[in-house]
């Protein structure tokens, strides 16, 4: 069984998988990091995002061999101990969550937003795929906006 | 799995009611709004008696069996009978025992009730029924628990509990002493201090119920650290999926190649089970992999030469025409269709199950345990006492996880694999043979002269409601206890009886439903048969209004029914700013809705330049449901029943073709994205009075007409079909 090492969460982590699992699989099931969700399997839902060197993605669609030597950060990783993110006080602020079983993925779609741009227009907004099915968009995208404020 | 084993002290169970609970038998005043207006309509069953009504009544023998312990550092732990899925619930509960007990909130710590068989029909998540069912109980039981802390005071002090108050978990004395609840805990479980007058706060008095407050597991859901059933950590559990048939119901005939998907990477069992060929797995990815790769000859389903265009055929067939009218009556007469409509909740079914030879330990979703409790002990040979059944958390419902199946599944794979096994489904399976909410068709007739209306006729026919999952036997049990006649209809009807109801004085008002018979997986979903019967008659007012020359919020005023309903649509078309300039190709639309002693308005401003791509760009709702607990909580619930409106009448429905639906993800089944979604929602709650009415399924049908509305006035068209964008824009995945 092949080995692969990436660091997670600033950790450095070696886990023995086929090279074409999916990350999240291993991240879920090998690793234990259990914030990153499923919920389609074939990058739609965007439950799962992540950031990969700092910018978003989907490991449910990523195998694992290509994540080697790499940097992932997960929900679990977002926060600095415990202060919050602001992007997560934002999301506490509005209180965002509803079932919450979006919302990991979503914050770290709003957080690699926010590093790619300082004041996110209603588009780029928008841009953001990650299906809520409690409906919770416009909390979303005031809790976005609130972030950027804080992070002005 | 983070159930802390510290011991509890005082543990409080109120074994009896000790007040009576007063259900409410058709309160409202039925003054038509104008004395020479509308023609008044008698009230309809659901005026006098609604389902929550019901509900509430089958759970009253048990409806105090509550359990609330404070343990010797003052903490308050609840265990809840209900089920948590998004709606607010922990935090609306919480509130009322923080309330009562005059203790911080983030003392109390709300657990969801593992099944409990005792509670018969008094454990059952549904019908925007459990703030309803739980506001009396929960604050007596807290109240009971905070008398028994101050009691437990008086004694030590020798003082008299009246003497006494309490603040942030404290009682205080007059002289300044203070004992904290963590101090008195054991006292007060402990000595016999006699009968306590039990009475839970004056409304007027409460400082927290009512106030917004956010979610008490906000933090948790922020930082990933909440668990849903397949973060648990129980251990040995396997990953497991289910290859299912490629069409409804389909059965397993045999299996081609058991032995090289055992041999895959990561695979470690192969069982065939009711519905399809489980494969447990080391990762859901390999478990995934093994699924994809079995070669499974399948036996027929049961609506395998079944397609959309059959069943609508079917549907309208079933639907009971209306009388041959002269050509002199002047008459509105519409038929509308709504497709099939996935729960698609985005945690998919899912359960953990350890079965062992003497005892089996369950963990999923779900509203109804005492029911999935008791079919999976029959399922694997059990006592039902053996089996503890854990309610989790869990990622979305609308009506969804009424149902125990991925339950019943893990149970029966982890009973012949002889481990334990974590289950999910695949999206695409959770879309395909998962449960929807079955399609209908509505024949609606409306007649009018000289400004009124005169008769108002609604005929329903449905796919039928699969309601196997408890909720048929608690209204059953309640039904024919009723003075109503209701007893006799059929469990359908009187669901169907018990919800719909028209809010207006239209004459003679008639709402029938004819169920159509089909062996498919439905489900109640968010809001019953309100969506797509109340949202259609919702746009034959709009009809009616235009008929007779009226503004539609003007003709809904005149004949609304009461002054409480008239306020939530005058606010809401004041907040709304009804009938401003709009662009080309935008128009405003209004609905109304009244259910669960609950009303609210819902206006949209719609976007419709590009008639298939329409942009609901503005929504204000106002609703009045009574007493609030927590405004936020409300406001989330009408927000998120927005949404579903919006996907539902402009785009996302499932096709059915040959006995399986074509959908199997969110690209396909095209539930609202951000791009969807309004850029500027507003939402009044109308402070309101008496008991707290339901909330959580009330904001769907109201704004399913109101969209509705604004895109026919958008783009001049009627709209006659739902989703009105629903075109298989996608290559169905393979089968
Ligand atoms: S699970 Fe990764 S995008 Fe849906
Ligand atoms: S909060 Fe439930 S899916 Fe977004």
């Amino acid at each position: 069984m092949p080995s692969h090492t990436f660091t997670v969460n600033g950790k450095s982590v070696t886990v023995d998988a086929p090279d074409d699992l999916p990350l999240l699989w291993a991240l879920r099931d090998l690793l234990d990091i259990r914030g990153p969700k499923y919920g389609c399997g074939i990058n739609v839902c965007k439950a799962c995002t992540s950031h990969l060197d700092g910018e978003a993605f989907n490991p449910c669609v990523l195998p694992v061999s290509e994540a080697s030597g790499r940097e992932v950060t997960t929900i679990e990783g977002l926060a600095d101990g415990d202060r919050l993110h602001p992007v997560q006080e934002a999301w506490l602020e509005q209180d965002v969550a509803q079932c919450g079983y979006c919302q990991p993925g979503q914050i770290m779609a709003a957080v690699a937003l926010l590093k790619r741009t300082r004041n996110p227009t209603d588009a780029d907004i928008d841009a953001i795929a990650n299906v809520c099915r409690c409906g919770t968009y416009f909390r979303i995208r005031e809790a976005i906006k609130s972030a950027a404020e804080r992070m002005a | 799995m983070t159930r802390h084993a510290r011991r509890r002290f005082l543990t409080y169970l109120v074994a009896a009611p000790a007040l009576a609970v007063a259900t409410r038998f058709g309160v409202e005043a039925y003054a038509p709004g104008s004395a020479d207006a509308a023609i008044p309509t008698p009230p309809a069953p659901a005026d006098l008696v609604d389902l929550g009504d019901l509900l509430i009544l089958a759970g009253k023998p048990t409806a105090d069996m509550l359990v609330l312990s404070v343990d010797e550092d003052g903490g308050v732990d609840f265990r809840l009978p209900r089920e948590e899925v998004g709606q607010g619930l922990t935090t609306a509960v919480a509130m009322l025992v923080a309330e009562e007990l005059d203790t911080p909130l983030d003392r109390v710590r709300v657990h969801l009730e593992d099944a409990r068989p005792e509670l018969l029909f008094n454990q059952l998540t549904g019908s925007s029924n459990a703030v309803r069912s739980l506001y009396d109980p929960v604050r007596r039981t807290a109240a009971a628990a905070r008398a028994r802390m101050v009691a437990a005071a008086a004694r030590q002090w020798g003082l008299k509990a009246s003497e006494l108050t309490v603040r942030a978990g404290v009682v205080v004395a007059p002289d300044g002493r203070t004992a904290s609840y963590g101090s008195l805990t054991t006292a007060a479980a402990t000595l016999d201090l006699g009968s306590l007058t039990v009475t839970p706060k004056k409304e007027s008095e409460h400082t927290l119920v009512g106030t917004p407050t956010s979610r008490i597991d906000a933090r948790a859901l922020v930082t990933g650290s909440h668990p849903y059933t397949l973060d648990l950590d129980v251990p040995g559990a396997k990953p497991c999926m289910v290859r299912r048939p490629p069409t409804i119901n389909g059965t397993v005939t045999s299996v081609g190649n058991e032995a090289a998907v055992r041999a895959m990477p990561g695979v470690v069992d192969v069982v065939v089970i009711d519905s399809g060929v489980a494969v447990v797995a080391e990762t859901f990815g390999q478990a995934l992999d093994g699924k994809n790769a079995l070669e499974v000859t399948w036996g027929g389903g049961t609506v395998d030469t079944l397609s959309d265009s059959d069943i609508r055929a079917r549907l309208k067939a079933a639907t009971p025409s209306l009388d041959l009218l002269g050509a002199l009556v002047r008459k509105v007469d519409t038929e509308f269709d709504f497709a099939f409509a996935s729960h698609a909740p985005l945690e998919t079914n899912s359960a953990v199950a350890d079965v062992r030879p003497d005892r089996a330990e369950i963990w999923s979703g779900l509203k109804s345990p005492i029911v999935a409790q008791a079919a999976i002990a029959q399922a694997v040979g059990l006592p039902v006492s053996k089996v503890t059944v854990h309610v989790m958390q869990s990622g979305g419902s609308f009506g969804r996880r009424l149902f125990y199946d991925a339950a019943l599944e893990a149970a029966v794979v982890s009973k012949k694999s002889g481990r334990p096994v974590r289950l999910m489904w695949s999206r695409i399976d959770d879309m395909r043979h998962g449960r929807m909410r079955p399609a209908t068709h509505h024949r609606v007739r409306a007649t009018y002269a000289a400004g009124q209306v005169l008769t108002f006729q609604h005929r329903v026919a449905a796919v039928e409601t699969d309601f196997r999952h408890g909720l048929g036997d608690a209204v059953t049990a309640a039904a024919a206890s009723l003075p109503t006649g209701l007893g006799n209809a059929t469990f359908a009807q009187t669901l169907f009886l018990t919800t719909v109801k028209s809010p207006y004085d239209f004459g003679v008002t008639t709402q029938t439903l004819t169920e159509v018979p089909l062996r498919m997986h439905t489900g109640s979903w968010r809001s019953v048969y309100s969506a797509n019967t109340r949202g259609a008659e919702e746009i034959v007012v709009d009809e009616l209004a235009a008929r007779l020359g009226k503004d539609p919020v003007d003709f809904r005023r005149s004949f609304l029914k009461t002054d409480r309903q008239r306020a939530v649509l005058d606010r809401a078309a004041t907040e709304g700013d009804w009938g401003r300039e709009l662009p080309d190709g935008w128009a405003q639309g209004i609905g109304f809705h009244e259910e669960y002693k609950s009303c609210t308005a819902c206006l949209v401003e719609i976007d419709a330049t590009d008639p298939k791509k329409p942009r609901v760009a503005r929504a204000v709702i106002v609703a009045d449901v009574g007493r609030v607990i927590n405004p936020r909580g409300l406001e989330a619930q009408l927000l998120g029943g927005l949404t579903d409106a919006i996907s539902t009448t402009l785009r996302a429905g499932l096709h059915i073709d040959k006995g399986l639906p074509l959908e199997g993800s969110y690209s396909q089944f095209h539930y609202a994205r951000q791009k969807d979604a309004p850029k500027d929602v507003r939402i009044h709650v109308i402070e309101g009075a008496g008991e707290p009415g339901g909330a959580g399924e009330l904001g769907v049908p109201a704004a399913v007409g109101a969209v509705a509305n604004a895109y026919a006035r958008a783009t001049g068209t009627k709209p006659r079909s739902f989703p009105v964008n629903f075109d298989v824009d996608f290559t169905p995945f393979p089968r």
